[in-house]
């Protein structure tokens, strides 16, 4: 079962879906991300979402690339600060760390590269209704020097600073 | 199909590429009429744009034909002659709502290297390096549009091919220098750089009501294509000192609106303290751009005044004359540009015959000549101010 938090508010129900009580930025509880429980916590990812808060979880749905990654996120969904649309946020449960964080990086398998990859992909879904695809087949010749770009590239919507 | 192609610095090459696919229900597929070469290129080529890929097409101003739609392309059909914006937006986020094109959230498909570099990402754009997407350009025979409805523009009937083209990228970046940079009736504008990019900078300029706009560069041929065909003042650089004619012809006061439309390899007459800069620039740790013409904008820019960046920049820059920006109290703007806001107004200027852009192509060629369309626009020879390929043709057009 998946947890998923409303500001202050615990929600909780079902894998993949939120309370529907969206709060505003005054009624939530800032800073997201404090260190009360483990001393680390994994910080909060987010996304404005240029949609009311129903359009991005109704009924409390979750869109479809947060609520795939199940119970290894928590997910907050809330009026946007400024009232520019939904705020949408998920943080990992469990943040890989020290050496086996810097390898699942390098190997593409670091679980924040899906969070942040599934944050975009959601906002991209809700605004425009697709997700928008890079351009292949690719042209690139794949040289030895070229490696590094062809890593980032490889890793370019889960990585950033988001 | 054949394209032109980045394999290196300083290196182009034809290339037999697959073709383009649509990939997204809202993608079309365009057959490129023509395709122009644009100061940006110049960046690439010269390798101050990280994030190339050797093999990757390049070219970003562009029209054509459609030939294929996606499923939920609405506003074009097959057969539709479109001209295309260089910056890809979706139109629908916050950003675009705004009117900032080039800062949309959705049109870059690899926004972790922006991220990194910046903070944030900005939008797409065509044949513009990994960074910008990594979307394959223009100098080829087809290519595919995302978000078709959003980026891609019907050419009314009236206009010319070559007209339309310059709607692509030159035109709506220099009418953004003009509109944002806030031109008001009877400012004194002064615009660096005679390229495409700077040319229609001073007309919008015109346009918009200045009372005076001058272009400096030290290409006589380019500044006297710009006196000839905008009937704009122009000052080479080589030949006189800018702040004091400046100063001279605002009456002491230094131009309202400054337009920087020269970007990141910036010339300077001064040679030892050129030649520092680019040592710098090489180091690539001391200074990423050359920013020789921003700072003598904002030395020479009224108290008070705007400072508008077209040019293209990428990193960091050293002796940023931050004092006198604070102690005048100036604004710098700057954007890659929002096209979508600008293009279909262009569009109908132009189809009345209210702004010129065709004469900035000076070499029609075919696709196959594409490395010695560069080497003479980058080497500013014969003439040169805008090659434009036809890849699908054989270079023999002319405009009108
Ligand atoms: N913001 C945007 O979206 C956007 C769009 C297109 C182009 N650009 C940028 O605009 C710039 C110009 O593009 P272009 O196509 O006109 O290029 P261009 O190479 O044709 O023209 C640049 C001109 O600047 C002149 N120049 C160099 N140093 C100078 C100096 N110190 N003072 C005055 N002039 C100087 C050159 O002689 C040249 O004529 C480039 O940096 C390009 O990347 C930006
Ligand atoms: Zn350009
Ligand atoms: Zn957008």
């Amino acid at each position: 079962m998946k947890r998923t938090t409303m500001g202050a508010v615990v929600g909780s129900v079902v894998a993949g879906a939120v309370a529907t009580r969206f709060l505003s930025a005054r009624q939530r509880k800032w800073p997201m991300s404090t260190r009360a429980q483990d001393r680390r916590r994994p910080r909060w990812h987010v996304v404005t979402i240029n949609r009311p808060p129903d359009e991005v979880a109704p009924g409390g749905r979750l869109p479809e690339p947060i609520a795939k990654l199940g119970d290894e996120v928590e997910v907050q969904v809330n009026r946007a600060v400024g009232d520019r649309g939904t705020a949408l946020a998920a943080r990992l449960r469990r943040e890989p760390s020290g050496i086996t964080g810097a390898a699942s990086r390098l190997a593409g398998s670091d679980p924040l590269q899906a969070v942040r990859a599934a944050l975009r992909e959601s906002k991209m879904l809700l605004e425009t209704g697709e997700i928008l695809q890079a351009d292949k087949p690719g042209t690139a010749k794949h040289t030895i020097t070229g490696r590094p770009l062809d890593l980032a590239i490889s890793r370019a919507r889960g990585e950033g600073r988001l | 199909m054949k394209a032109l192609c980045w394999e290196g610095v300083n290196e182009l090459g034809v290339e037999e590429v697959p073709d383009p696919q649509i990939l997204n229900n809202q993608d079309m597929i365009i057959k490129v009429r023509l395709s122009s070469v644009c100061g940006s290129d110049l960046h690439l080529l010269d390798g101050y744009i990280p994030a190339m890929r050797a093999g990757d097409v390049i070219g970003h101003e562009f029209l054509g034909e459609v030939v294929e739609t996606g499923p939920e392309v609405r506003r074009h059909h097959v057969g539709d002659r479109v001209v295309v914006c260089s910056v890809i937006a979706c139109g629908r986020c916050w950003f675009c709502e705004q009117g900032l094109y080039s800062c949309c959230d959705n049109g870059n498909t690899n926004p972790g290297i922006p991220e990194m570099m910046w903070g944030q990402s900005p939008a797409g754009i065509f044949g513009y390096s990994h960074a910008m997407g990594g979307f394959k350009g223009s100098h080829a025979q087809y290519v595919r549009v995302p978000y078709a409805d959003r980026v891609a523009f019907t050419v009314p009937e009236g206009v010319d091919d070559v007209d339309a083209l310059f709607a692509s990228d030159a035109a709506p970046t220099g009418w953004m220098g003009a509109d944002l940079g806030e031109v008001k009736a009877g400012d004194v504008v002064a615009v660096w750089g005679a390229g495409g990019v700077g040319q229609m900078a001073a007309q919008a300029a015109q346009v918009l009501g200045a009372s005076r706009v001058i272009v400096i560069d030290r290409f006589d041929y380019r500044l006297d294509m710009a006196a000839h065909h905008l009937g704009v003042d122009t000052l080479n650089y080589e030949e006189t000192d800018i702040d004091g004619e400046l100063r001279e012809r605002t009456d002491g006061r230094g131009p309202d609106v400054c337009i920087e439309a020269v970007g990141m390899e910036a010339h300077s007459p001064h040679t030892v303290a050129y030649r520092w800069e680019q040592v710098k620039q090489q180091t690539r740790v001391m200074e990423t751009d050359r920013p020789h013409a921003l700072r003598q904008a904002i030395m020479s820019c009224r108290k008070g005044g705007m400072v508008y960046v077209l040019g293209v920049f990428a990193g960091w820059i050293d002796d940023f004359p931050m004092g006198a920006l604070m102690n005048k109290g100036l604004t710098m703007r700057s954007a890659q540009q929002h096209g979508e806001r600008y293009i279909p107004m262009l569009l109908e200027r132009m189809s009345r015959g209210e702004f010129k852009t065709a004469y900035l192509m000076t070499h029609p060629m075919p696709l196959s000549e594409g490395a010695r369309g560069y080497d003479l626009f980058k080497h500013k020879r014969d003439g040169c101010v805008r090659a434009v390929f036809s890849p699908n043709g054989d270079g023999r057009f002319t405009t009108r």
